[in-house]
């Protein structure tokens, strides 16, 4: 039996913002950009669907970047390098299909900037002229500016609140980009869905194609529970299988942004009784 | 007239043995003629917690059973059984009190015998052809495996398997019941084995879809524990198609033969409106959520449930009865089963459905849904149904049913659950270049060795034949195993009651 995988690596990037590089060396030589994760810290926990950030195939580690929303999350971001979680399952999904193209440009908004990356890196690695937008909320929680900056022919960074780079949301400046590269022959949107909804929205005049990768709630992630699925153009599908990444402007973000709030009533019960059950133990509250 | 002269070549074989029990011949007549109940939790007690339903037989009352048994000289039961159990040969150990002697005979052909006991619907295989039944009620074959099985778990140590390594080794990918099967034969032959399972438990089926009240998980891992010390390795959270595909067993990690039997796991839905309303489930979601993650458990396990309090099943299969009984556990106040056609043609054991009505699940037969109703906010407030009417018999001999115009109704719920039945995951399919599968995506196999289009690869179960019963995986499962080993050179192992009955 596994005795887990080792985060061997842990960046702290903002109050609610970590990244943990794991050990699993079968992960990281499988891995590809587009592919998630299931994972699962105790007997107890939840299995949590997370989009792979980068994949090390020589140090044999995969590095996903976390943001502590709920109960779960938080839990997981009380770990310490050096610690170990119990499942680490993947690669799942299908792989981002990757192509050169003259000029590609990737967005990705707060937690989404992550899963970015090795499509990003992916498509400079193709030959692939590649424009990046980066946006968060302010400038204290920006990660990942460097990284970006070496893959990307022209790097763009957003803040909602203006105190970095440009003022205001990602899919503002991909309507700039967009209108200055008339010659762009792909969109990657990842973040939130109503980010990836707007860039969308921006990029369907301009008839580029869109790709965005949709983080659905799933229970096993390997296509049997259908927790996850979505209507694309119209039709079923499962994000775990015939996803994450699908062609955005196809996407029913309505229906997909309702579905996840399937559990937005258990979410908060359980992050009270957690941060409850935190104050009573007096240890200090994860992310503080 | 019942006609004795059946049974009179049986008698004087079984006189002659001097059985220390029987003074008298057993016959139709002298048998006890009420199959013996089984002790059960009562309905209102059990429809709150997740305990096991049927407790199981005491020793008396195994005897009593084992006792109806008339050990027919041309038995019919054992052709009802899908893996070809002996079994007026394990009912008269049982009935001699020889309980290793019966649970090895059980063993020889199944290797669940303890979970077998518990969910193979016996009343539609060996019991309905039980000869007693002709006269009066069958013998409860399943209860009486059940006895012998749990009997043997607690008081004998697990039979020492004499295992020569062959020098082979295999890949099994999926731990449900065509992988433990498979594993448990060539294990036993000398194999080298190891069980993929993509799951962060081993069990599959078992131990995500089959609820704890009906199938407790210690049953399971206690077979899984067996297969272990005939020095089964199992790689837990390991999905094959991904991390490693079924070529890269082969070539670079050295298997010299590959098993899939990873199950038909990927819900069905209808394509009516309303589906992706929130609280519409699949009976696979909501079975994983309940049992695999512990969802009852919860907020001492994460996962939560998120279940209404009046909630709907559609199906009258097995995972149907699961669903409903899962949902009243889970305190839901009204539970409502639709079905399209009559409790008749219910696929279901017949004691779920009896155990879901005890329960007071409500049943709506002949009713089909056609739409979801949502409220403003997406979430289910209702579903809209038609009535049906069992029309002319199709081509399969079925009724199909017909809807019934104008008798539409909307029962009010808040949570849908679909339970009709399952596909093939696309996962393996499509990671495996050259494997052949039919139209609807299961794998095609040659009947008699269980081998795919790919030489060495060999496939078995619900992902070859679509949803089917755990016992047919596990029939599946040896049959592929069989031909594995022939593939690979090498001669079945012969189990301690196999070489005893030779010696």
């Amino acid at each position: 039996m596994s005795t887990g995988y080792r985060i061997v690596k842990k960046e702290v990037y903002s109050p609610v913002t970590y990244m943990w590089e794991v050990e699993a060396p079968d992960v990281a030589r499988a891995a590809q950009p587009g592919h998630f994760l299931m994972v699962r810290i105790n007997e107890e926990g939840e299995r949590i669907p997370l989009t792979v950030a980068d994949f090390d195939r020589r140090r044999g580690t995969v590095s996903v970047v976390i943001q502590a929303v709920g109960k779960s999350t938080r839990e997981m971001m009380a770990l310490a390098e050096g610690d170990s979680i119990l499942d680490f399952i993947g690669p799942l999904g299908e792989a981002s299909h990757i192509q050169r193209r003259s000029k590609v440009i990737l967005v990705g908004g707060g937690l989404g900037v992550a899963p970015v990356y090795p499509q990003l890196r992916a498509y400079k690695e193709a030959g692939s002229s590649t424009l990046s937008i980066i946006g968060f909320r302010t400038k204290d929680l920006v990660f990942w500016e460097a990284k970006f900056r070496a893959q990307s022919d022209e790097l763009h960074i957003a803040t909602d609140d203006g105190s970095y780079g440009h003022k205001g949301f990602v899919s503002q400046v991909l309507q700039e980009l967009l209108e200055a590269h008339r010659d762009t022959e792909e969109v990657v949107a990842i973040g939130p869905l109503p980010m990836m909804k707007a860039c969308c929205d921006v990029s369907r005049p301009f008839g580029v194609r869109t790709m965005v990768s949709l983080n659905s709630i799933m229970v096993d992630g390997t296509g049997m529970c259908g927790s996850c699925r979505v209507t694309v153009g119209g039709k079923l599908k499962f994000a775990c299988v015939d996803g994450p990444d699908f062609d955005g402007h196809q996407v029913d973000f309505e229906e997909l942004m309702r579905r996840q709030r399937r559990f937005q009533r258990e979410e908060q019960e359980s992050l009270q009784r957690y941060e409850e059950e935190c104050r009573l133990l007096g240890r200090t509250r994860s992310g503080s | 007239m019942f006609d004795f002269s059946l049974y009179a070549s049986r008698l004087t074989p079984y006189v002659a043995k001097k059985d220390r029990f029987m003074t008298t011949v057993k016959t139709i007549h002298t048998i006890p003629k009420g199959r013996t109940p089984m002790p059960e939790q009562e309905p209102e007690v059990r429809a709150t917690n997740f305990e096991e339903v049927a407790l199981g037989y005491t020793l008396p009352e195994a005897l009593r059973e084992a006792d109806r048994c008339l050990e027919c000289k041309k038995p019919r039961c054992i052709a009802g059984c899908p893996v070809g159990i002996d079994i007026p040969g394990f009912i008269r150990a049982i009935a001699q009190q020889d309980m290793r002697r019966a649970y090895e005979i059980l063993r020889q052909d199944n290797p669940l015998p303890a979970v077998c006991g518990r969910v193979c619907p016996q009343e539609s295989q060996c019991e309905v052809r039980c000869i007693v039944g002709i006269k009066a009620e069958p013998v409860c074959i399943g209860r009486l495996e059940r006895f012998a099985a749990d009997y043997a778990m607690a008081h004998f140590e697990p039979e020492k398997p004499r295992i020569t390594p062959a020098g082979k080794r295999a890949a099994i990918i999926g731990s449900g019941p065509a992988g433990i099967a498979c594993a448990a034969d060539l294990a036993r032959a000398g194999v080298d084995v190891t069980i993929f399972e993509a799951l962060h438990m081993a069990g599959g089926v078992l131990k995500y879809g089959i609820p704890e009240f009906r199938l407790p998980k210690s049953i399971v891992d206690r077979e899984i524990a067996l297969l272990e010390q005939m020095g089964v390795t199992i790689e837990l959270n390991t999905v094959i198609g991904k991390l490693f595909t079924i070529p890269q067993l082969m070539q670079e990690k050295g298997f010299d033969a590959v098993f899939v039997g990873t199950g038909a796991g990927f819900p069905k839905f209808q394509g009516i409106p309303g589906e992706n309303l929130n609280g519409v489930f699949s009976a696979n979601e909501f079975l994983t959520r309940v049992n695999l993650m512990r969802g009852f458990r919860h907020p001492e396990y994460d996962t939560p449930v998120g279940m209404g309090r009046q909630v709907a099943v559609i199906g009258a299969g097995n995972t149907a009865m699961d669903c409903v009984r899962c949902a009243l556990r889970m305190g839901a106040e009204k539970v409502t089963l639709v079905y399209r056609r009559t409790q008749k043609e219910s696929p279901a054991r017949a004691e779920e459905l009896h155990h879901a009505m005890q329960e007071g699940i409500q049943f709506q037969w002949l009713t089909n849904p056609v739409r979801i109703l949502g409220n403003a906010e997406g979430w289910v407030s209702g579903m809209e149904c038609i009535r049906m009417a069992l029309g002319e018999a199709d081509a399969s001999g079925r009724r199909a049913p017909v809807e019934q115009p104008g008798t539409n109704f909307v029962i009010p719920v808040e949570t849908v659950i679909y339970a009709l039945g399952t596909r093939a995951n696309p996962i393996i399919a499509k990671s495996t270049p050259g494997l052949k599968t039919n139209q609807w995506g299961y794998i095609e196999v040659d009947e008699q060795t269980g081998m795919t289009s790919l030489p060495g690869v060999f496939a078995g179960g619900d992902i070859v034949t679509g949803s089917a019963t755990v016992i047919l995986a596990l029939g599946a499962g040896r049959r592929a195993a069989t031909g594995m080993l022939r593939y690979l050179g090498l001669r079945p192992a012969e189990t301690p009651a196999a070489a005893a009955a030779k010696a």
